[in-house]
């Protein structure tokens, strides 16, 4: 229902997210995977959902929750690749005003405040 | 198939997190019946998950003892679904606004407003012996077969 990977880019680690984010699994494997990356001292996390095809309001918590997570961390979390239905979600909750949405991998890794201060040095990504 | 014909199906779940996927896979089989294009589909089959999330969560609390009932009705003008728990009843008036600044990173308390905003008519009705909540949504933008296009 829902594949987390993450791979590291420069001081950025970009999870891929692909399936459905519900109640259940699939809300699990995310916070877990957000609770490991924040564990390790990654603070910088694009959260790339270009293969998610369904969110439901479990899933838009558990995004709610990871980034204010990171933040509580001093770190920041990007959204990347949103698909037109999750997209029409984060607009209809007004989620799109909280979250940095972008669509390019490098303008988005660009756009990341070099002033995070990162515990962990880069590591390659699983 | 005539998508026109009137339909009534009921199914009972029991309370637990499965019986989501189910009342969504319902939905989405009866919307494509009457109809609905794509994107209806995933807001019916979404308006539906939420409430049936609701009627497990909260309405009857994971209570193995206790069923979610819900009901589908397609007439030619609308989709109805009904959608039943055995709780002790909730007030939907008293519900926190999800679009408020103060709640927008609240992590839960979208359901009823996600189908809200995805179906065109929502009814909570609380009770002492559960909460009902009813979905409509309306079919009049699809004739697929009392309308032939004329060019």
């Amino acid at each position: 229902m829902i594949q987390v990977n993450y791979r590291q880019i420069d001081s950025v680690t970009v999870v891929d997210v692909a399936g459905r984010i519900t109640l259940g699994d699939g809300s699990t494997l995310l916070r877990d995977t957000i609770r490991e990356l924040l564990d390790k001292g990654e603070k910088r996390i694009l959260l790339n959902l270009g293969e998610v095809n369904y969110i439901d309001s479990s899933g838009l918590g558990e995004l709610v929750s990871a980034f204010t997570q990171v933040r509580k961390q001093g770190g920041d979390l990007k959204l990347l690749n949103l698909t037109r239905k999750v997209r029409d979600l984060l607009q209809i909750t007004k989620l799109y005003t909280v979250f940095d949405v972008r669509d390019s991998e490098v303008a988005a890794i660009a756009a990341f405040d070099p002033e995070i201060d990162s515990d962990a040095a880069p590591s390659p990504g699983m | 198939m005539d998508q026109n014909q009137a339909i009534h199906r009921a199914i009972v779940l029991d309370s637990r997190i499965e019986s989501v996927d189910q009342a969504e896979a319902t939905a989405d089989r009866v919307a494509a019946r009457a109809g609905f294009d794509e994107g209806e589909r995933h807001r019916i089959t979404m308006a539906v998950r939420e409430i049936t999330v609701n009627a497990v969560m909260h309405g009857n609390a994971y209570d193995t003892g206790k069923k979610v009932t819900i009901e589908f009705s397609l007439s030619p003008s609308d989709l109805v679904v009904n959608i039943r728990d055995q709780g002790s009843g909730f007030d939907a008036a008293g519900l926190a606004d999800p679009l408020a600044p103060e709640n927008l990173l609240r992590q839960s308390g979208r359901g009823i407003f996600l189908a809200r905003a995805f179906m065109d008519r929502v009814e909570v009705r609380p009770s002492s012996s559960g909460t009902s909540v009813l979905l409509i949504k309306h079919r009049q933008a699809r004739r697929p077969l009392d309308a032939p296009t004329r060019s």
